[in-house]
């Protein structure tokens, strides 16, 4: 009775690892998240997977340069939204990445991205005051950025459609602390400017697995950039 | 004929006083661990599992002097926040820090003790009716 306990698992162990087998050989690959297009080609070959990528954008960042996708091309970069007067999850969420950067600091491959949510009170001063007191002196290693810097109407709605882009919820709403509910969503993004990874800022489990996870990332990137063909689609 | 019966008494004075010590525990409410549980609730997402701040933007509270030379405003900062720029051992910080009006004396007072008794702080033991005389005295925001 007890044999058979353990040999069930012991079989369907045996079983699974018969059909994961063969891609042992291949180095283990983030998925690519977010929704994907199939788009059948018009000569009636195989048709296309278009995977999804971050959408268009245009910020300021708190030096003053405009930073887009192109900014990052290339490049892996680490996203999550915040603001600076935000009393409640912000300092926890700010305080991890900042973990994560000062692994990653003198590595040009990786870049991070946080955008404001408040771009009314977090002007390029602003923003610029909360870099230097986090420690980060060079805003193309780690750009604060908004997508208001010239006071534009649109700023919060542009912020908020993009949030939503990188998987995090952002939204004004009054019983918040500081007057914005968000969640602390880390979200990675590759060289091409799909989302390879979601990450949980608040859960110390979830840093972890941004941390293990990005060599990984960076290695594919290193893969494809040395065989430049590959990256042509 | 006493003598044989005494030890009957014993068992029941025995009997009595671990009744007593198994109802005990039900007169107090679950207040040992109040102040680590309220700083956790309230305070760690900025301050820091170890008190310890966040780089020059949120004020450590571990071997923070302001705790020592404003300890008497304390209960109040805890109340009605703090606006004003603040200097802790030496760096100046003006980000906005949340009162809490929620919180009773004998909260604010677990959760100062709790705040004055780790990552290095040692400062004796405040007591409600300290706490509560201080808040009485807050000034009107």
């Amino acid at each position: 009775m007890l044999k058979r306990f353990f040999l069930l698992p012991a079989l369907a162990a045996s079983l699974f690892t018969g059909c994961t087998g063969p891609e042992t050989n291949t180095v283990a690959q983030l998925p690519i998240l977010g929704e994907r297009e199939v788009k059948p080609r018009a000569d009636g070959g195989p048709a296309d997977t278009i995977f999804a990528t971050v959408p268009a954008f245009r910020l300021t960042d708190q030096a003053g340069q405009v930073i887009t996708n192109k900014t990052f091309a290339g490049r892996a970069y680490i996203a999550d939204f915040f603001f600076a007067t935000c009393p409640g999850i912000c300092p926890k969420m700010q305080g991890e990445l900042l973990k994560v950067y000062s692994k990653y600091a003198k590595d040009p491959r990786v870049v991070f991205l946080s955008h404001t949510i408040d771009p009314a009170h977090d002007t390029l001063p602003v923003l610029r005051d909360y870099a230097q007191r986090l420690g980060i002196t060079d805003a193309s290693r780690w750009h604060f950025a908004t997508t208001g810097a010239h006071g534009e109407p649109t700023a919060k709605d542009t912020v908020f459609q993009l949030a939503r882009a990188y998987f995090t919820a952002a939204q004004p709403d009054k019983e918040a602390p500081g007057g914005f509910a968000h969640n602390g969503t880390f979200a990675l993004v590759d060289d091409l400017g799909h989302i390879r990874g979601l990450y949980d800022s608040l859960n110390p489990k979830e840093v972890d697995r941004l941390l293990a996870e990005l060599p990984t990332l960076l290695a594919e990137i290193d893969a494809r950039k040395a065989k430049p063909v590959a990256s042509i689609q | 004929m006493s003598e044989y019966f005494r030890p009957t008494t014993d068992y029941r004075l025995l009997i009595a006083f671990l009744l007593i010590s198994l109802m005990l525990p039900g007169c107090f409410s679950n207040n040992r661990h109040q102040g680590e549980r309220l700083y956790a609730q309230h305070c760690a997402s900025c301050h820091g599992d170890q008190g310890q701040g966040l780089a020059r933007l949120v004020p450590p509270l571990a071997g923070s002097d302001y705790l020592v030379d404003h300890r008497a405003e304390l209960p109040c900062l805890l109340r009605q926040g703090q606006k004003e720029v603040i200097v802790v051992n030496g760096v100046g910080y003006h980000n906005v820090m949340p009162g809490n009006k929620a919180l009773s004396p004998a909260q604010l007072t677990n959760l100062l003790n709790y705040i004055e008794s780790h990552w290095g702080n040692e400062a004796a033991p405040r007591t409600i009716r300290d706490v509560q005389q201080q808040l009485d005295s807050c000034r009107v925001p």
